[in-house]
């Protein structure tokens, strides 16, 4: 098996391995508890709306935005972490067919990797940070998973050679 | 690439039908991963028709209640309102779990069944590491769906159920066996001379295969560029938009202004119709593109006629098409696009199931050689 694929593979692996348990602590540790937030944010804005003091209303609908903000990036970086680490083994599997030279298929996996890597990361920093250091990392992994793809695509697309 | 009908020559691959007996892990998991597939696209077709717009229509009638009653001061009925809110939408969030993780239980259970040459263990442990796996598959769907119904009865913890500790019992299964095929790979690999592994389904090049390879891959990468479009220009409006609303609406409660209240929660209820239809697209047309390129590796094992695969793939990549862009012209055209979306995964679940069907024969097959 060649190096390219060889990443490709365990490389997408690991990553589904560490979506997973990423998933499953998020599950056990973090997520009622952010799902309780949202609701309880909600229902104190509007109890707030009933007593006439939009003050409150204010305050309750910022924790709310700030909740809801950082539950919907953590469900995302579980899924997008998964999806793209199953797409990884795929193409692995599919890449004896990508007719590029060995070093490019290896450049082609590198930045396949290292996008769905740090593309959910980055939206990970988000819940931290809301500047545009993260927003950053995650639009260059997303760049990266995108451009990956295509040259992979265009490798599969490449006519056969005659002596294959 | 075309896709014509392939001659003998093309369609005849060195199959090693020893890395397919009964019980094989390889067998376990391709009948079983295609088993959790189709389950959960029926699962989330059965959803979309009966549950989900019954469901969204019930939360919105909800929230128009909190807010009318906050207009009127009435707190005790706001509360009230919002606990219907809460079991309406966790209601509809579990349901949507179910269908996601079953599906993509069944897509990585295709992967490593796929992965089995390189995986450097006894086959007993491979077959042990399979049914691993595929209990974890089955038990954490089943109860995640089971999370709403059970709530919080006899549970020894204040905010998680019974329901919620199998699901994650269910998780932590599958990641076990996962590490167990991580690890047979990375012993593939650390071996001084690591055995070549030659297998029949890689080697396939017939029309179906290259066909659902092909439209796979394509589907994936419009899938990705539809979500960084939707990232870049509607992601965060959305969500200024979200608590936006919902402030005003709040706000407009309390200042008694029942013209305004009206007005901010149909723009809200517009506001998650577009929300929900863009992720869908999103997460469906990667999905099935996924989906059409692991499927192109076991034609091999589909022992049907060369013309019915490939019309049974054409079928997969019609539904696959169809299903998404019918769900992103749900806002402008209603039912009807959601009738044809429907009818897309239809497609997507009978081609899926005639190439189990298929599978099945092959493995009959197999069986009556031995």
């Amino acid at each position: 098996m060649s190096g390219s694929r060889r990443l490709l593979i365990v490389g997408g692996i690991a990553l589904a391995l560490w979506g997973m348990g990423y998933g499953l602590w998020y599950a056990v540790f973090a997520e009622h508890q952010a799902l309780n937030g949202i609701g309880a944010s909600l229902a104190t804005a509007f109890d707030a709306a009933a007593r006439r003091n939009p003050g409150a209303v204010e305050t309750a609908f910022r924790d709310y935005k700030e909740a809801k903000y950082s539950y919907d990036r953590q469900v995302d970086v579980h899924g997008h972490w998964i999806g793209l680490a199953m797409l990884l083994i795929v193409v692995g599997i599919a890449f004896d067919r990508v007719r590029f030279a060995e070093r490019q298929k290896l450049v082609l996996a590198s930045a396949f990797l290292a996008g769905a890597a740090i593309f959910p990361f980055g939206v990970l920093l988000q819940t931290f940070d809301h500047g545009a250091i993260p927003r950053g990392i995650a639009i260059l992994g997303s760049v990266l998973v995108i451009a990956a793809l295509l040259g992979i695509t265009l490798g599969l697309a490449a006519r056969q050679s005659p002596e294959e | 690439m075309a896709f014509s009908k392939s001659t003998d020559s093309e369609v005849t691959v060195e199959m090693q039908p020893s890395t397919f007996v009964a019980l094989s892990a390889r067998r376990l998991l391709v009948l079983g991963g295609i088993g959790l597939i189709l389950v959960g696209m029926l699962f989330g077709d059965i959803f979309a028709l009966f549950v989900l717009h019954q469901n969204a229509a019930r939360v919105s009638a909800s929230l128009a209640a909190a807010a009318h009653a906050a207009l009127a001061g009435d707190r005790s009925a706001v509360l009230a309102s919002f606990q219907d809110v809460g079991s309406f939408l966790e209601n509809r969030g579990t349901k949507v779990d179910t269908h996601v993780h079953m599906i993509d239980f069944g897509y990585l259970a295709l992967i490593l069944a796929i992965l089995q040459p390189w995986i450097a263990f006894e086959e007993k442990a491979k077959r042990g590491f399979a049914r691993l796996f595929l209990a974890g598959g089955m038990l954490l769907p089943v109860a995640v769906f089971l999370i709403h119904y059970v709530g919080l009865a006899y549970s020894p913890l204040q905010t998680i159920g019974w329901a919620s500790i199998f699901a994650d019992l269910g998780g932590l299964l599958v990641i076990l066996a996962t590490l167990g095929y991580l690890l047979g790979l990375v012993n593939h690999f650390r071996s001084y001379a690591p055995a070549h592994v030659k297998d029949g389904l890689l080697a396939d090049r017939s029309a179906a295969g290259r066909l659902l390879l092909a439209g796979g891959i394509v589907l994936v990468l419009a899938g990705f560029l539809h979500g960084a479009y939707y990232a870049g220009v509607d992601l965060y409006r959305h969500e200024a938009l979200d608590s936006s609303i919902l402030t005003q609406m709040a706000k407009a409660a309390a200042a008694n202004d029942a013209g305004t209240v009206d007005r901010s929660l149909e723009a809200y209820g517009q506001l998650q119709g577009n929300k929900v239809v863009n992720i869908a697209a999103h997460a469906h047309t990667i999905e099935f593109g996924l989906l059409a390129m692991m499927l192109a590796f076991f034609q091999p094992y589909v022992r049907l006629r060369e013309s019915w695969k490939l019309r049974w793939a054409y079928v997969l990549i019609l539904g696959s098409v169809l299903l998404p862009i019918c769900v992103l012209m749900e806002l402008r055209f209603g039912l009807v696009a959601g009738g044809l979306a429907d009818f897309g995964g239809l497609l997507v679940i009978v081609a899926l199931l005639a190439m189990w069907i298929g599978i099945l024969r092959y493995t009959g097959q197999l069986d009556a050689q031995t």
